[in-house]
């Protein structure tokens, strides 16, 4: 049965047809083209297809579509500002804490929740906050650095370049 | 990728609503709530209901608040909410905390302490794709009727894995029920039966509406304890909740004593105001007690760890919650 729901994704609403059994992971990579959250485990286990829910982290491979409605979704997509990449992605780009990149955009988000709620985490935070994301390459040790570098910069209000430099 | 079956996802928004479709629908529907249980168990074909009626939208399911001496949280509060709401962390720490170390932040966030009560619950046979099922022979808990734990068993002993549960219990917990025709109280002590299949009394229409807990005298101090592979993610191969009444000179008023995770059923550890009611809380006592835990419980081969390692853990973490009780190491209790 393909049902027809409004969902607001990246502050950008839009009226779609879905079947009624698929995930909100699915209505994104597979009806709105947003590729971005990664389909891993498909149950709940791995935190790649991490997304916002009015800010929240959710795993979307795991919510019924139907829970999105009346909420914003925030997907890797729109982690970006008008004016460039967010701190994170400048953070994750300048320490090397993505390898294959597959972890990565559920990492952001849940870090980018993190620093939304928390401008100066401590290291046992970041840690607690991203302990439902596994990362296969990385050994996680970048991740935690690059995620203290984006709170500094945003702290500071300077960009990550200068942070790590400094 | 894991497909799901085609079904109708229902969003009522009155407690009435959701109850007649479940009636309505009787045998071929299923509540959901987070549906961090259900999504992933329908994606392994052990459930394929036509129709979910969705409880998150249902006004009556959300509240937490203090009630003629009870703590009543409702059915649709996430654990993320359980976990940091500052009247349960004032009236129930035990149960916060327990709340707390359940999966991760995402699962928390969406996750409900209803949907916790009701978890289905696993095993090693069980919690795999259709695929891994078929191939091995579908087993006595879903599509077949032979048991691998138990080989010859007709009687299904898959795990009681949820958290919140053990502590609830020895918190003295009631549910309130509701089906389309009434309603019932059942206090968790009875909500739990020991079929692996369906592990509660509830039936598949009844809705779990709220949790009611007597708060406790200021001197009951409570202690969970879980143990897993991981400090996160993972569900508990073993868990242990304590809850002691003691007073300044350490003398026991009341104990309760709750191991789950391993049996279909948690288990609530009897004999123990015998051994310790009015006793003063000694090492001597406090071994004895995890003697009796340890005696009392019976794991099988239904997770994958070591069932005799997963035995003995029973005793070490008994002590453990009592260390955290007593807020220091027991050699110097
Ligand atoms: C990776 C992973 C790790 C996990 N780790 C843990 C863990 O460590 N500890 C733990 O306890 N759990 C764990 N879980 C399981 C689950 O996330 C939690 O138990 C959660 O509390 C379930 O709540 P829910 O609202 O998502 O339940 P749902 O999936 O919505 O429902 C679970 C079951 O209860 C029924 N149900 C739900 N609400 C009601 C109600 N109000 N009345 C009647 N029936 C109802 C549903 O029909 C379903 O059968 C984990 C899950 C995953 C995917
Ligand atoms: S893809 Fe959603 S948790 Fe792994
Ligand atoms: S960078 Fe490869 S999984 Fe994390």
């Amino acid at each position: 049965m393909i049902e027809a729901l409004r969902l607001t994704v990246n502050g950008d609403t839009q009226e779609i047809g879905v079947p009624s059994h698929y995930t909100l992971l699915e209505a994104l990579r597979y009806v709105l083209g947003y590729t971005g959250s990664k389909q891993g485990c498909d149950k709940g286990d791995c935190g790649a297809c991490t997304v916002l829910l009015d800010g929240q982290p959710a795993l979307s491979c795991i919510l019924p579509v139907q829970e999105a409605i009346d909420r914003e979704v925030t997907t890797v997509e729109g982690l970006a500002g008008p004016d460039g990449p967010h701190p994170l992605q400048d953070a994750f780009d300048l320490t090397g804490a993505a390898q294959c990149g597959f972890c990565t955009p559920g990492i952001l988000m849940s870090a980018a929740s993190l620093l939304q709620r928390n401008q100066s985490p401590s290291n046992h935070e970041i840690r607690e906050a991203l302990s439902g994301n596994l990362c296969r390459c990385t050994g996680y040790t970048k991740i935690f650095d690059a995620v203290e570098i984006a709170a500094r910069a945003l702290r500071e209000n300077r960009p990550a370049a200068e942070v790590v430099r400094a | 990728m894991l497909r799901l079956h085609p079904y109708r996802y229902h969003r009522p928004k009155e407690l009435g609503e959701a109850l007649e479709l479940l009636r309505e629908h009787r045998g071929d529907s299923m509540p959901i709530a987070g549906g961090t249980d259900l999504m992933p168990n329908m994606k392994h074909g052990l459930y394929t209901p036509s129709h979910l009626v969705a409880l998150k939208g249902v006004e009556e399911l959300h509240v937490i608040e203090e009630r003629d001496g009870e703590l009543v949280i409702g059915a649709a509060e996430t654990l993320t909410r359980v976990a940091s709401d500052p009247l349960i962390k004032r009236r129930l720490p035990g149960l916060a905390r327990a709340a707390e170390g359940i999966a991760h932040p995402m699962i928390r966030n969406i996750g409900t302490i209803g949907g916790n009560v009701c978890l289905d619950t696993r095993c090693t046979y069980y919690n795999q794709t259709y695929f891994w099922r078929e191939a091995l022979g579908f087993c006595l808990k879903k599509d077949g009727d032979v048991c691998y734990v138990v080989k010859g068993g007709s009687r299904c002993v898959a795990a009681h894995s949820a958290d919140t549960p053990p502590m609830l219990m020895t918190l003295g917990a009631t549910v309130d029920l509701a089906t389309a025709d009434g309603a019932r109280s059942v206090p968790l002590t009875k909500f739990f039966t020991a079929d692996g299949i369906w592990n509660t009394v509830r039936e598949p229409d009844e809705l779990v509406i709220r949790v009611r807990v007597p708060i406790p005298s200021p001197r009951l101090r409570t202690s969970y304890q879980k143990v897993r592979e991981r400090k996160s993610v993972d569900f508990p191969l073993l868990g242990i909740a304590l809850a002691v009444e003691i007073d300044d000179s350490h003398l026991i008023e009341s104990i309760s004593l709750v191991v789950a995770g391993l049996g279909a059923k948690p288990r609530v550890v009897g004999g123990l105001d015998k051994i310790a009611g009015g006793q003063r809380l000694t090492p001597d006592i406090i071994e004895e007690v995890a003697r009796r835990a340890h005696r009392q419980c019976n794991p099988l081969d239904n997770l994958i760890v070591d069932t005799d390692w997963r035995h003995a853990m029973v005793a070490v973490y008994v002590r453990r919650a009592f260390e955290e009780v007593l807020g220091q190491p027991l050699a110097a209790a």
